[in-house]
């Protein structure tokens, strides 16, 4: 009798295993699938897809130049795709990413160039600022979220304006260098992000990201923070019966977030740009970092890889126009076909159940 | 006897599978005409499927259904419906504004100049109402009538639609004994009129009330069918659940010491607003078994979520081991000795999501020896695991599946091993064996009682009336968010409490207890 119940469950079990593993498989399905409607598109353009990927292939690893600016392209996506999944994983959409992204790249660069202090100190300084001020940004709209129930995606929305127009004014008006350019002074070389390869532009941004990555995944599968952040994602009245604060969880967690999505604005100011310009719209960051985390599946580790993929693709994207006369516009729709088959992968889901039901079915047995 | 133009129903080798689980094993079922027939098994037997793929809910893998010995293929409700075939919900499937008579109609209303003709439909649901005693007010509206109409007017839905064969679902679950009585006399007015009834449920004292003969299931397979009267409740029960079962709960007298909880004038909302607690007022002492009875609805949810932080009070006062708590916080609350068995295992007990280890550190993941420095210490949270899974017979092949993986009953038994393992003075368990199996409840009834011996006191909260007369030591009565009256185990009769559970004083039931 009691086997009987140990076979039950152990393929009970196993049912919600398999779909565990779709999980892992719909990204890379998606991946497939949106290069080969790419092509389809291709031909029916008059291009040759394969060349086309040839070059997609070797722009990003064809040359040391082309690999660090891939990576280059990689590492503001990792931090918001981050941001991105960090604030999933307390049930919250956070959409202010290109907002928190500005307000950091704008308090690092100030801190980089207001005064110089030794690299030791000055450098943490810039970037600690960054996330301080991306942080408050989106821990302002997880404190409304928390205390009022305002809907994050609204007052995230609000703020990514309220960051353009504030940040624009700051880097045109008050902070403004001398001169023609609408930007701040340059950082000071102790405030910057350093770069590893003779005249190329990868810097150290990227050992951050990567040891973020790291330091994610452990906050939320080794610390009792985490636990508390994955329980209210998964189910906040569950959460509230173990003593979790949800309101709590959720404050915090948009200021991660927030923080997360400032470093990729604190590594453009620090690593690339060695100032901040006036902003004339959004460069989008923030928004790409939505996909990212989708085709991440909210993972750390998936984020970083999905982060490599957008970044090989808006690489390959300039240089399949240039070189096969592939408009990049396909490379957009590439990139959408995959944020759509990632997000329809209730569909797949819909599909392997109706499958499964043609055999009989999921009903619990309870 | 069972010569076939005799049967209503006839159902050949049904088997159903689910994954992992066959939930029909070539089943064989007959209903004769004008019986009640009473399908018994544990939760997750199978009665259920069975009857869905009678009522086209669900198409079998294998089998035939025959329906006045002609074979018939059930592809939908609908074509159940054709066929004379009326099914009663558990939870019913009613409009509350609507009258009784548009409920009745819903779908296929008669019209007249292409106008609904209210007038024939409320004379043809009087009529049938009349018929089969129903009494029933066609003009009513569905929310202001009580539970137990609310049931007859599901039949009468069924009988207007030409049902034969009725099925009905757990009837009783919802009614309190009188409704249960009338609910019997209703039934048996129906078979005398040639009506065949179907009725599904896991009470043993209702199919030897109620049924003629009884069908038991057991994991997917027909056990046997017998007559009502040549098997006693006890046989019934092993060949449910497989097993000798004692029915009774073994336990002691209550040896009760100081008061634990004490509750006073307490006030508190529900989620949609309304008061839900009137006044409420009682006490717990250690080493006893206070059971909570009521009908659904009158309080039972806010008592424990107010108790254990969930929820907030309007007003009255909660003393806790003799010390007032003011605004009462689930996390300091658990941290001075109160654990919950919350109603919804699946809303508030249990994250599906998480591994049955993660599951088990709820409430205590922030505390030693779960966390060592700044992590989780997921060696020691396993092994914890491992040892409770033991302990409390939760089966399930490892500590490192989802929760949602497992039955109900395994699940309840882990929020059971979590609750219990915390040492808790005072528990606070609300519906503790809902809808789970015999073997699990006798489980967990025994842990009660062991928690209560070993000096607990424990408040149950439970709408199983059964339940809280086997276990119990005093019982407190709940109507409409006020404590009715609170008697001792000994004076308690399921007539008494059932009348008090409608709201009549005790006074009216005949010399009650003081309140206390």
């Amino acid at each position: 009798m009691k086997l009987v119940d140990k076979n039950i469950t152990e393929e009970r079990a196993k049912y919600f295993q398999d779909q565990n593993l779709m999980d892992f498989l719909v990204p890379i399905i998606s991946v497939i699938a949106g290069l080969i409607v790419g092509a389809i598109f291709m031909m029916i353009i008059g291009s040759d897809p394969i060349e086309a990927y040839k070059v997609l292939w070797s722009a990003s690893f064809g040359s040391i130049r082309g690999f660090s600016e891939m990576i280059v392209n990689t590492i503001p996506l990792i931090f918001t795709g981050m941001a991105v999944a960090f604030a999933f994983r307390v049930g919250l959409f956070n959409i202010g990413g290109d907002g928190q992204f500005l307000v950091a790249y704008m308090a690092s660069a100030y801190i980089g160039y207001i005064f110089q202090l030794p690299m030791i100190i000055h450098l943490p300084l810039a970037v600690l600022a960054g996330i301080l001020a991306g942080g408050v940004w989106g821990g302002f709209a997880g404190l409304l979220k928390a205390k009022l129930g305002i809907h994050e995606v609204i007052t995230t929305i609000m703020m990514n304006y309220i960051a353009l127009y504030l940040v624009g004014y700051l880097a045109s008006g008050p902070l403004k260098a001398e001169g023609p350019l609408p930007a701040t002074p340059k950082i000071f070389e102790t405030a910057k992000l350093p770069r590893f390869l003779p005249t190329m532009r990868i810097h150290y941004g990227i050992f951050i990201a990567i040891a973020v990555a790291f330091l994610i995944y452990y906050i939320l599968w080794k610390t009792s923070f985490g636990y508390e952040i994955r329980a209210t994602g998964l189910n906040p009245d569950a959460a509230e019966f173990g003593g979790i604060s949800v309101a709590k969880n959720m404050l915090l967690a948009m200021f991660i977030s927030g923080a997360l999505a400032g470093l990729a604005g604190t590594s453009q100011a620090l690593g690339l740009e060695y100032r901040a310009y006036q902003p004339f719209g959004f460069i989008g960051y923030g928004f790409t970092g939505i996909a990212v985390a989708l085709v991440g599946k909210n993972h750390p580790f998936g984020v970083v890889l999905g982060a490599l993929l957008f970044g090989i693709l808006s690489r390959g994207a300039m240089m399949m126009q240039s070189m096969v006369g592939v408009p990049k516009e396909v490379v957009e729709i590439i990139q959408a076909i995959i944020i759509m088959f990632v997000a329809s992968e209730y569909i797949f889901k819909y599909i392997s159940r109706k499958m499964q039901e043609r055999k009989g079915g999921l009903v619990d047995a309870n | 006897m069972a010569a076939s133009n005799n049967l209503a129903v006839e159902m050949k080798g049904i088997t159903k599978k689910f994954p992992g689980v066959i939930a029909n094993d070539n089943v064989d079922f007959e209903l004769e005409k004008g019986e009640i027939h009473a399908l018994l098994g544990e939760n997750g037997a199978g009665k259920t499927t069975l009857m869905n793929c009678l009522y086209g809910f669900l198409k079998a893998d294998e089998g035939d259904i025959l329906i006045d010995g002609k074979k018939v293929d059930i592809t939908n409700p609908n074509v159940a419906i054709k066929h004379g075939i009326g099914m009663v919900h558990q939870h019913f499937m009613l409009v509350p504004p609507f009258t009784v008579t548009e409920n009745i109609v819903l779908g296929m209303e008669p019209t007249k100049n292409s106008m609904i003709d209210y007038k024939t439909a409320n004379k043809k649901v009087e009529e049938i109402s009349k018929q089969y005693g129903l009494n029933v007010d066609p003009k009513a509206k569905v929310e202001d009538i009580s539970v137990g109409m609310q049931q007859r007017v599901e039949i009468l839905k069924t009988l207007y639609r030409g049902a034969d064969i009725l099925i009905l679902d757990e009837p009783t679950a919802v009614l309190t004994p009188q409704e249960v009585e009338e609910l019997v006399s209703i039934m048996e007015s129906l078979t005398n009129e040639g009506k065949s009834i179907i009725f599904i449920t896991h009470k043993l004292k209702e199919v030897k009330a109620i049924a003629d003969r009884v069908t038991v299931i057991r994991s997917g397979k027909v056990i046997n069918t017998i007559d009502t009267d040549s098997a006693t409740t006890n046989e019934l029960a092993n060949m449910m659940v497989g097993r000798e079962v004692i029915l009774e709960v073994n336990k002691q007298k209550a040896n009760p010491g100081d008061i634990v909880l004490e509750v006073e004038d307490l006030y508190a909302k529900n989620s949609r607003d309304l008061m839900a607690l009137n006044g409420t007022t009682f006490s717990v002492k250690e080493g006893e078994i206070l059971g909570i009875a009521g009908v659904d609805g009158n309080g039972q949810t806010e008592l424990s979520e107010v108790l254990t932080g969930l929820r907030k009070k309007e007003k009255g006062t909660i003393r806790f081991k003799g010390r007032e708590i003011k605004s009462p916080q689930t996390k300091r609350l658990f941290e001075e000795g109160i654990s919950h068995i919350p109603e919804d295992r699946q809303r508030r007990g249990l994250v599906m999501d998480f591994k049955l280890y993660e599951n088990l550190i709820l409430g205590r993941h922030h505390k030693k020896p779960y966390v060592k420095g700044w992590s989780l210490d997921n060696k020691k949270i396993k092994e914890e695991a491992r040892r409770l899974i033991k302990e409390f017979d939760v089966r399930t092949p490892s500590e490192n599946v989802e929760a949602k993986s497992l039955s109900g009953g395994n699940q309840q038994k882990l929020i059971v091993a979590r609750e219990f393992d915390r040492n808790p003075d005072l528990l606070v368990a609300a519906q503790p064996t809902r809808g789970i199996d015999v073997g699990a409840i006798e489980y967990i009834h025994n842990k009660l009682i062991e928690q209560r011996d070993a000096g607990k006191a424990i408040l149950l909260i439970s709408l199983e009336l059964d339940e809280i007369l086997a276990l119990s030591d005093r019982i407190a009565v709940i109507y409409e968010g006020k404590i009715v009256d609170i008697l001792d185990r000994e004076d308690a009769t399921e007539e008494k409490l059932g009348l008090m559970m409608a709201g009549a004083e005790s006074e009216e039931v005949e010399g009650g207890n003081e309140v206390g």
